[in-house]
């Protein structure tokens, strides 16, 4: 019987798990609430991406899905919410509203929900087909086995700081 | 339909019911503003003793008209004959434009409390005599109203930005 074995640094095994163990928060504050449950249900069964598990409480969670129209007045409530979770954390826009603000220009209406909190992927749509949401679940996943989500980038920026200070040359990768 | 009800209006007021329009079943009524309390108080106890809907129109630039840029509209209607009666009051900003004022109908609905503090937060109307205008959909750190037709389009009142990149 020959000897199967992997050779992998522990930060691509770690990030490999975590890429198949999203806990989401979903922030639903408009309709396409209403498509983010299509892709939760049997037909599109985003529990085959590991991430079916929504947490509601943002301490729980790592992933959070901001779902609908941000207005000004809840800008702050989303930074907290953001600010609560544990890293490492990934941030989805789900449609255009939360990515750009949408059809909307106006008063009321935030430009894109990344004017107070970094965005890892972006899915456009008015709302959004399941497909795309998995698309872009999928592009996510790949960012985070790349090790390039945004809080990944800052641990790793602040971690060749660190060493830099020390002394030693950063991390290359 | 309500015909009847606006000829007894005229009658009862004369000249502070200003114009009256009646077309397509739909009966309204243009009075002075200073004395819709009184207006609305006696057509409350003539039967039209629901308030559907207190609404604001900014007129900027509508029409050529002088005066009577906001148009407060009271949407009436008999809950025992099912008819509606739309009563109109038109008024000004103050002379260092002020906010415009009119009298609240508080007393005679208490339905018309988030009505008048919807109708201050987006047009800056002051019902006097409310006692707790405060904004109700806008946040407290907002300036200005932004329905008025003189709210740039485009001006945003963030309360929170990202501070890092």
């Amino acid at each position: 019987m020959a000897v199967e074995f992997y050779s992998t640094k522990l930060q691509d095994a770690v990030n490999w798990a975590r890429k198949y163990s999203l806990f989401q928060y979903p922030f639903v504050t408009a309709c396409c609430g209403m498509e983010f449950m299509a892709v939760w249900g049997p037909k599109y069964d985003i529990g085959r991406f590991g991430a079916e598990f929504p947490r509601f409480s943002p301490r729980q969670a790592d992933l959070l899905i901001v779902v609908g129209t941000i207005t000004e007045r809840q800008g702050p409530v989303l930074r907290r919410v953001w600010e609560q979770m544990c890293e490492p954390k990934w941030v989805i826009a789900f449609g255009v509203c939360a990515s750009t603000g949408g059809f909307y220009q106006n008063y009321s209406a935030m430009p894109g929900c990344d004017q107070v909190i970094p965005v890892d992927v972006y899915i456009p749509g008015c709302p959004p087909r399941p497909e795309q949401v998995l698309d872009g679940l999928i592009m996510l996943q790949d960012k985070i086995k790349a090790g390039e989500g945004w809080v990944q980038k800052r641990e790793r920026r602040e971690h060749d700081a660190q060493r830099l200070a020390k002394g030693k040359l950063p991390v290359i990768g | 339909m309500s015909q009847a009800a606006l000829d007894a209006l005229k009658a009862k007021f004369g000249d502070a019911v200003r114009s009256t329009l009646s077309a397509h079943g739909d009966e309204s009524a243009l009075i002075d503003p200073t004395r819709n309390r009184e207006i609305l108080g006696w057509l409350k106890s003539e039967g039209f003793d629901m308030l559907v809907d207190l609404s604001v129109l900014d007129t900027l630039g509508l029409d050529a008209r002088e005066h009577g840029r906001f148009e407060v509209v009271y949407s009436l209607r008999n809950m025992t004959s099912g008819r509606r009666l739309r009563i109109k009051a038109a008024i000004d900003l103050g002379v260092s434009d002020e906010n415009p004022r009119i009298d609240s109908v508080l007393p005679l609905w208490k339905g018309a409390n988030w009505f008048e503090r919807e109708a201050f937060d987006m047009y800056g109307v002051e019902f006097v005599g409310h006692g707790d205008l405060r904004r109700i959909l806008m946040y407290e750190e907002f300036i200005g109203h932004p329905m008025r037709k003189d709210y740039p389009k485009d001006r945003r009142q963030p309360l929170v930005r990202r501070d890092f990149t």
